[in-house]
């Protein structure tokens, strides 16, 4: 292992500087010696797609000294990386943006789970031996089926049976737990009935065979093992795909916090702050936890809690809630609550209130199954007596129950919902939707009125300067010049404008911040200052400003509105069109909504609402009977969310928020969400398709095993048939 | 008919043989980057450290 990292390093390093790759060899060997771990980084490439994207980042990132082994891995869109102990991640995703890709860093702690995807290897282990050994039957069947006899038939029956009861043994173990399960538990689950057909195919089959029979039903015994093991495996794949998709937006957001010590500052994870600890937040950060101000004036964005746009002056004794993003100065605070305690959880309380609406929706499978269980059952019971009455033979009676089990098993049933939920979820993926919720499809389907929430989700939490042309040239260039020194939003957002524009800074000297305030400096002997209204001594207006006051002239403000997000204004039109009702709700201000509701069409809005407002407004649309969709990103729509039929949220949204949805946006545009819903009506559509099918082969075949005119072939055949069309007729929905 | 019994040892073999064969690439995590794995064909430069664990 050693030996094979110097001569890695010896040759990256030797063409540039042969010294210094020595002396580096040195120092790691070093390291190595004193014990030290590899640190393992883990960085996501949002954008990487090609071979030559894999070459270019790992031998890029080989090229550097402190890395020992990287590589990418295209399907998931990420590269592990083994560096020397101490490297810092960000500065691996600073190598790999250089390299020309978009790089985040993901936290391995919180992916930790994800290799071992021991439950999806089991299921496809047992997938494989059910279609090695029903093929093998197959093949033996097709000789029975084409008219062998006498000791042939009997030796190609043991034959199968010597494959298939080990077969099924273990394939279908997780058919008979769930059954066993639910029996014990005392109600029944389509497993009861694929459990009981299969056993008694076996056990039936077994007693044919041993007595010369005609009729065995071992390749019917293992082709339902295998056809309904596929079923299961793509419902676990789709829902593992998406839990892993969340799972990194999750590990994207490092949960750390600087923690004030005796020594300094150290870098801790959020879950180990306590309350009364000191804690330093960076311009720019997130509040890890609720507490209240000790040292240093900045201003908060609390747009992802209440909504409002407009950001908040923030001092020493001010309370701060978990959540809220500090805008410009450093400022320390002192937890109050941590954790579970903090607001942001507490939200939880109106979350579970709503959550009790979401669970009382039944799937279509489940309607299906809770029809389906029962009446198996009790047909094929029916047959078995009748026979036993008719002709007195147990034999002949347990044959024909077993065929109706059979026919009736829900091979079908059991691929319908998962073949066409996987062929959807696939295709949103692809147009970056992902589906976090079994149910969330056939929801999405039914909804007809959509609800937005404004700041976040229809804009994109950016300010632009709207009243450029009306401000004169002088104070633009010193407000330029002003806003180049400060990393404020607003800020950056006038410097940007004012840039684009072709201003030209003025001369201003001794531009200093001054935080939760704005900036300051002298230009031509007086002082020029641009920032809050109160600091710089203006009026207000109701709508997000900044000020610019010009020695003793009388201040002008610089007027920002939030960035539509894209596509946004074209979502909005494409819902109206396709007939739903679209409704804005947001926590901001009546001004600000009202112009961003009439940019975008929309009649129906409400400002100023609370988040229990939200949650009520759409409980009583509900209760009118509109179906409700629910799109927001912020701590405030939580409950909303949850309480909606079925609930969006963009990838930038609060992790509360994303949890409490069934569906998160993964792209910065709004613009698939009037395909998601298209796609989801039809995947509904084929689902009923499916279900139509398999009823018909079911009305078609058991009044056959009901007469007892059922042969093995026939049971393979329309089994077989109706799978497959199944699948096929799911495969449509790509 | 005395073909058979050399016939379906030989397919029940082979079955086995390709079923092991599954296994194997299923343990030594052969699926994990197939997207990956499908393009790193194409490049010209040997791929001399594959992925671990």
């Amino acid at each position: 292992m050693a030996s094979t990292d110097l001569e890695t390093e010896f040759e990256t390093g030797a063409s540039a500087c042969p010294g210094c790759s020595m002396a580096s060899v040195a120092a790691q060997h070093a390291r190595q010696q004193a014990g030290e771990e590899d640190e393992t980084i883990l960085v996501s490439l949002p954008t990487i797609h090609c071979a030559a994207c894999i070459n270019t980042v790992e031998q890029g990132l080989l090229a550097l000294p402190h890395v020992k082994d990287a590589r990418v891995n295209l399907t998931r869109k990420r590269a592990t990386v083994h560096a020397d102990p101490g490297t810092d991640p960000a500065d691996i995703a600073a190598d790999v943006e250089r390299l020309g890709y978009e790089a985040h860093i993901l936290d391995s702690a919180t992916l930790s789970g994800d290799s071992a995807d021991r439950a999806g290897r089991d299921l496809l282990m047992r997938l494989a031996v059910a279609g090695f050994a029903s093929m093998n039957v197959m093949l033996l069947s097709v000789a029975v089926w084409s008219g062998a006899e006498g000791a042939t038939r009997d030796l190609f029956h043991w034959i199968s049976a010597a494959i298939v009861m080990p077969a099924v043994a273990f394939s279908a173990q997780p058919f008979f737990r769930n059954a066993w399960t639910a029996l014990r538990a005392g109600h029944l689950n389509m497993d009861v009935p694929i459990s009981l057909a299969i056993l008694l195919a076996l056990v039936t089959s077994l007693w044919e065979t041993s007595l010369s029979g005609e009729h065995a039903y071992f390749d019917a015994a293992i082709a339902l093992t295998f056809f309904l093991l596929t079923g299961r495996y793509l419902d676990y794949r789709t829902r593992s795909v998406a839990r892993s998709a969340a799972r990194e937006l999750a590990a994207l957001e490092v949960p750390k916090a600087w923690r004030l010590t005796e020594d300094g500052d150290e870098k801790v994870d959020v879950s180990t702050l306590a309350v009364g600890d000191l804690i330093r937040v960076h311009p720019g950060a997130r509040m890890p936890v609720d507490g209240e101000i000790t040292e240093g004036r900045s201003e908060l964005d609390r747009s992802l809690l209440t909504g409002e746009t407009v950001p908040v002056y923030a001092e020493p004794g001010r309370d701060v809630s978990a959540g809220e993003v500090n805008l410009t100065g450093p400022l320390v605070i002192r937890a109050s609550a941590v954790g579970r305690d903090t607001s942001l959880h507490r939200m939880a309380d109106l979350v579970a209130i709503a959550e009790s609406g979401r669970s009382r929706y039944t799937s279509l499978a489940d309607k299906a199954a809770k029809l389906y269980a029962p009446g198996v059952h009790i047909l094929s019971a029916l047959a078995f007596v009748g026979w036993l009455l008719y002709s007195g033979d147990l034999r002949v009676a347990l044959n024909v129950a077993a065929a109706v089990l059979i026919i009736t098993c829900p091979c079908a049933l059991g691929l319908a919902v998962p073949a066409v939920t996987t062929a959807a979820s696939g295709r949103l993926f692809r147009h970056g939707l992902l589906i976090k919720n079994a149910t969330a499809l056939e929801r999405l389907a039914q909804v007809d009125t959509v609800v937005f929430d404004k700041t976040g989700t229809l804009t994109a939490g950016t300010p632009v300067l709207t009243n450029l042309q009306s401000l004169p040239p002088r104070d633009l260039q010193i407000a330029l010049a002003l806003a180049e020194g400060s990393a404020h939003p607003l800020s950056k957002a006038l410097a940007q404008a004012a840039r684009d524009a072709g201003v030209v800074p003025a001369e201003v000297t001794g531009v200093t911040e001054v935080p939760g305030h704005g900036t300051e400096g002298t230009w031509q002997g007086s002082t020029v200052r641009l920032g809050r209204a109160g600091w710089v001594g203006a009026g207000s207006v109701d709508q997000t400003a900044a000020w610019l006051r010009v020695g003793g002239d009388a201040a002008q403000p610089f007027l920002f509105t939030d960035r539509l997000r894209n596509g946004a204004a074209e979502t909005v039109a494409a819902l109206e069109q396709s007939g739903l009702r679209v409704i804005l709700m947001s926590g901001d201000g009546p001004q600000a909504v009202r112009s961003l509701a009439e940019t975008l069409g929309i009649d129906d809005w409400t400002a100023e609402a609370l988040p229990a407002d939200k949650a009520a407004r759409i409980e009583a649309l509900s209760a009118e009977g509109a179906k409700v969709l629910m799109v927001g990103d912020g701590l405030n729509d939580t409950a909303a969310l949850t309480a909606a039929h079925a609930s969006i949220s963009p990838a930038s949204a609060l992790d509360a928020a994303r949890v409490a949805s069934d569906i998160v946006l993964l792209g910065s545009t709004l613009a698939p969400l009037p395909e998601a819903i298209s796609t989801a009506g039809r995947s509904l559509r084929r689902i009923r398709e499916n279900f139509t099918v398999a009823t018909w082969y079911n009305i078609i075949a058991v009044p056959l095993a009901v007469a007892g005119l059922c042969s093995p072939l026939i049971a393979a055949l329309a089994m077989s048939a109706s799978s497959i069309t199944v699948s096929l007729n799911a495969l449509r929905v790509r | 008919m005395e073909v058979l019994s050399f016939l379906i040892p030989i397919s029940i073999f082979l079955g086995i043989v390709g079923l092991v064969g599954f296994i194997w690439t299923l343990r030594t995590n052969q699926y994990d980057d197939p997207e990956g794995d499908a393009r790193r064909i194409l490049s010209d430069t040997y791929d001399d450290h594959p992925a671990e664990d």
